[in-house]
């Protein structure tokens, strides 16, 4: 069993259970409670509006926003981490058959294992910043996720065309 | 070459014996697979669509009692769309959960040989993780219907607890797992596994490995543009819509209300098919790939085990495809859609029955060797 494949395994592994305890973290004590500020803050602006109070219509449909944009990141991130871990897994266990030396194998699964680890952080880190940071390491992340996959592609492609 | 059953070792047999947690997860795995996709199905075609009419329609309900002035309807319409719309996020809850453990559970079943574990503990475990992975989809499904009745939790109700207490199950039986695995890699590091399916390089296997890559790398290239394009677009264009409706409401403007309703519901649908194609693609691509693993335990012949791939391929290109396509053709579009899932279906059971054939040839092998 090679490093890279232990490193794709394990740490597939660890990541679906990273995104499940985030899930049931998030089920257990914030989803019905942002469920609930989020549908109270839409009814509010709305009855705000009926009274024709637009500036307090306003501050509510704000919150509204604020309260969707985090549970769908939330959301994102559970599904998201998981998702990648799968595929983790999988990759690790027909690693062996991309065409790479051992020498290449071993950053590509790091390079995958950062990817699927940092893109739904990155997301759940919008929830505490708009800024460009995490935005960014969005971007970072998913591009290694989707670089590092083509580049194992290749790898398979490589090794069914020369065998 | 397809290896067949005979041509397997007797460990490799052994490793499949009945009630074996290899066993248990594959067949356990599909089922909840077969079962999440068929809900999908029914959902897409019964609920999804008539559930989206109704939340527009209270929403643009409320929006006028907010014209009118009329504060407690607004409250009495947001309360039957919060009604709605926990009805839909349940059935896609239900759907995807039901999905997403099936393909853990065969993940789990292939990493079996690798578990450093008796076949009694990793049994334990399989089905702890079946009851966890059964008992989870099917309590979300009736958060909807059971509500806070005669709940301890204030926030929380009977369904979502035991929802969560299967959760619990699965996250439990996969701890477990990787400590096996851990444990496996620490005491043999250099050891290479003596399982069959991971030396098994069929025909099938291939086409489905590489058709599943391909399917995960469009999924991939489609949710960077989306997360590129629209995204951030989509979420300013629907605080903003809604900014609009309540200054119209608040302004008694009828048509600018109108305008920004229709406005609104097209935005829900375009970020809906969307995100759905995304899914779909990557999700089919998984299991493709997942399956690729167990060809050699589908126990029909090669020309039958290629069909039912393509097939399957055919179908997680279709889905996703038609999906992007419904708010141009509409119907059209999703009746095609949901061909595309039958056929998935459709491969997902024949390779089922066939995985059950391998079973029985195998156990009655086992019998008559023992």
């Amino acid at each position: 069993m090679t490093r890279a494949r232990r490193i794709l395994l394990l740490g597939g592994v660890a990541l679906a259970i990273v995104g499940m305890c985030h899930g049931a973290w998030y089920a257990l004590f914030a989803e019905h409670q942002a469920l609930d500020r989020i549908g109270g803050s839409l009814t509010l602006a709305f009855q705000h509006a009926a009274d024709q109070d637009i500036a307090a219509a306003s501050v509510a449909l704000a919150a509204y926003s604020e309260g969707k944009y985090i549970h769908e990141r939330q959301v994102d991130a559970h599904g998201h981490w998981i998702g990648l871990a799968m595929l983790l897994i999988v990759l690790g266990i027909v690693f062996d058959r991309a065409s790479f030396s051992e020498k290449w194998k071993l950053p590509l699964a790091v390079g995958l294992l950062i990817g699927a680890a940092a893109f739904p952080l990155s997301v759940l880190l919008q929830t505490f910043s708009h800024g460009s940071i995490p935005r960014a390491l969005s971007v970072g992340s998913s591009a290694l996720m989707i670089a590092t996959l083509a580049v194992t592609a290749l790898g398979f492609a490589y090794n069914r065309s020369s065998s | 070459m397809t290896m067949g059953m005979d041509e397997m070792s007797p460990a490799a047999g052994h490793s499949f014996a009945r009630l074996s947690a290899r066993r248990l997860l594959l067949l356990g795995g599909i089922a909840l697979i077969v079962a999440g996709m068929m809900f999908g199905d029914i959902f897409a075609v019964f609920v999804l669509h008539q559930n989206a009419a109704r939340v527009g329609a209270g929403l643009s309900a409320a929006a006028h009692a907010a014209l009118a002035g009329d504060s407690s309807l607004v409250a009495a319409n947001f309360t039957n769309v919060g009604s709605f719309l926990e009805n839909r996020g349940t059935k896609v809850d239900t759907h995807v959960h039901m999905i997403e453990f099936g393909y853990l559970a065969l993940l789990l079943s292939i990493t079996m040989p690798w578990v450093a574990f008796s076949e009694k503990t990793r049994r334990a475990m399989a089905w702890t993780f079946l009851v966890g992975a059964a008992l989870l989809p099917v309590c979300v499904f009736f958060i909807h219907y059971v509500g806070l009745a005669h709940s301890p939790l204030k926030a929380i109700g009977w369904a979502s607890i035991f929802a969560d207490a299967g959760g619990v199950c699965v996250l439990v039986a996969t701890c477990a797992y990787l400590v096996g695995l851990y444990t496996y890699f620490r005491s043999r590091p250099q050891a290479a596994p003596t399982d069959e399916l991971f030396k098994a390089r069929s025909a099938t296997g291939r086409l489905l490995l590489a058709g599943g890559l391909v399917l995960i790398l469009l999924g991939f290239a489609h949710g960077a543009y989306y997360a590129a394009s629209d995204l951030y677009r989509h979420e300013a264009l629907d605080y903003s819509l809604l900014s609009n409706m309540v200054t119209a409401s608040a302004s008694h403007n009828s048509a600018a209300l109108d305008t920004a309703l229709a406005r609104y519901g097209e935005l829900q649908g375009d970020k809906a098919v969307k995100i759905a194609a995304h899914a779909h693609i990557i999700e089919f691509g998984l299991l493709a790939m997942i399956l690729s693993f167990f060809q050699p335990y589908v126990g029909l012949s090669d020309a039958w085990k290629r069909r039912w791939a393509w097939l399957l391929l055919a179908g997680s290109v279709i889905l996703p495809v038609c999906v992007l396509f419904e708010l141009r053709f509409g119907l059209y579009a999703g009746a095609l859609a949901d061909f595309g899932g039958a056929l998935v279906i459709a491969a997902l059971i024949a390779m089922w029955v066939g995985i059950s054939r391998h079973a029985d040839r195998l156990d009655s092998a086992l019998e008559a060797s023992s």
